[in-house]
């Protein structure tokens, strides 16, 4: 069985492969896309990676559930409801959404997974 | 115009791999100036070369039907070999991963059977939202592929022959 350490490792393997950041950029905080630059193609390409290294399964809805906001009774004006936030929570329990809670934009929802996330999402399918 | 960089199909197993060969000729046109009197095959139309490869062994796999695009060159890297007229180039691509959302295929270039680059292509597959946008229609990609060569040599991984779906259809 991995430990966090070697699963964050691990983590940090892909991140710093896909998105060509340098090894100490890659904190467990640090967002994927505001800190560390990735673009939608880039989660492709890790999600890809994360598989290949610990040979787990993620869907990509996993990470970000794009069919929830696409969903009229959790967006609203392009922003999450608050049944859309609940769902969201307890979609990605691990997930910090403080900040996003307070603009929920549909857009803004990429950049809120971090390299923690990542690593519970790992550890999860680790675990399962 | 066409944007063809690979001459033919070599080997070809259904959604595992594929291998093609590009023969560089002098009479290609970019050699007069890339450089001048002394001609040196583009790494950038090795890749586009490799993308190709990888990018039919998908779409052969995915049944001409999904919308392919190279999204990302992962990584790659070059052994400072200049590649010139003459010279036999084999492109191999190995599907490491084809799902419903892209593919990410392993590459390598072999000049006169020395490895001389490898790397990692990711492709993303375009969804419904560019229906409307018409990338490659599946006829053309059949008769692309017959053109290459591939029905003649492609296997499934159980050994059986790739059958060109035109002629099942008949």
């Amino acid at each position: 069985m991995a430990t966090k350490e070697e699963i964050f490792e691990g983590v940090r393997e892909v991140l710093v492969d896909a998105l060509a950041v340098e090894e100490d950029e890659v904190n467990p905080e640090s967002t994927l896309v505001d800190d560390l630059g990735a673009e939608s193609i880039d989660l492709l390409d890790i999600v890809f990676n994360l598989e290949k290294k610990f040979e787990i399964k993620i869907d990509r809805g996993e990470m970000i559930p794009e069919d929830l906001l696409t969903n009229a009774e959790y967006v609203q004006e392009g922003r999450l409801t608050e049944k859309g936030l609940a769902e969201l929570k307890e979609r990605l329990p691990f997930a910090n959404l403080e900040a996003f809670s307070k603009n929920p934009m549909v857009q803004n929802i990429s950049k809120i997974l971090t390299v923690n996330d990542m690593c519970h999402i790992v550890e999860s399918k680790l675990n399962a | 115009m066409h944007w063809y960089w690979i001459d033919r199909f070599t080997k070809f197993v259904s959604g595992k791999s594929a291998q093609t060969i590009k023969m560089v000729s002098r009479a290609e046109d970019h050699l007069a100036d890339h450089f001048p009197f002394y001609p040196i095959m583009p790494a950038s139309l090795m890749i586009e070369g490799l993308a190709q490869t990888g990018g039919l062994l998908i779409h052969e796999f995915r049944n001409f039907s999904a919308k392919v695009v190279l999204a990302k060159i992962q990584k790659i890297t070059f052994y400072e070999e200049e590649v010139v007229p003459g010279d036999c180039l084999l492109y191999d691509a190995v599907a490491d991963y084809i799902n419903d959302e892209g593919s990410m295929i392993s590459v390598s270039v072999q000049r006169n059977g020395k490895l001389i680059a490898e790397g990692v292509l990711v492709f993303a597959h375009l969804g419904d939202e560019y229906a409307s946008q018409d990338l490659f229609s599946e006829n053309e990609l059949i008769d692309l592929v017959r053109a290459y060569g591939l029905f003649e040599v492609g296997v499934h991984p159980d050994g059986s022959r790739i059958i060109d779906p035109v002629l099942k259809n008949k």
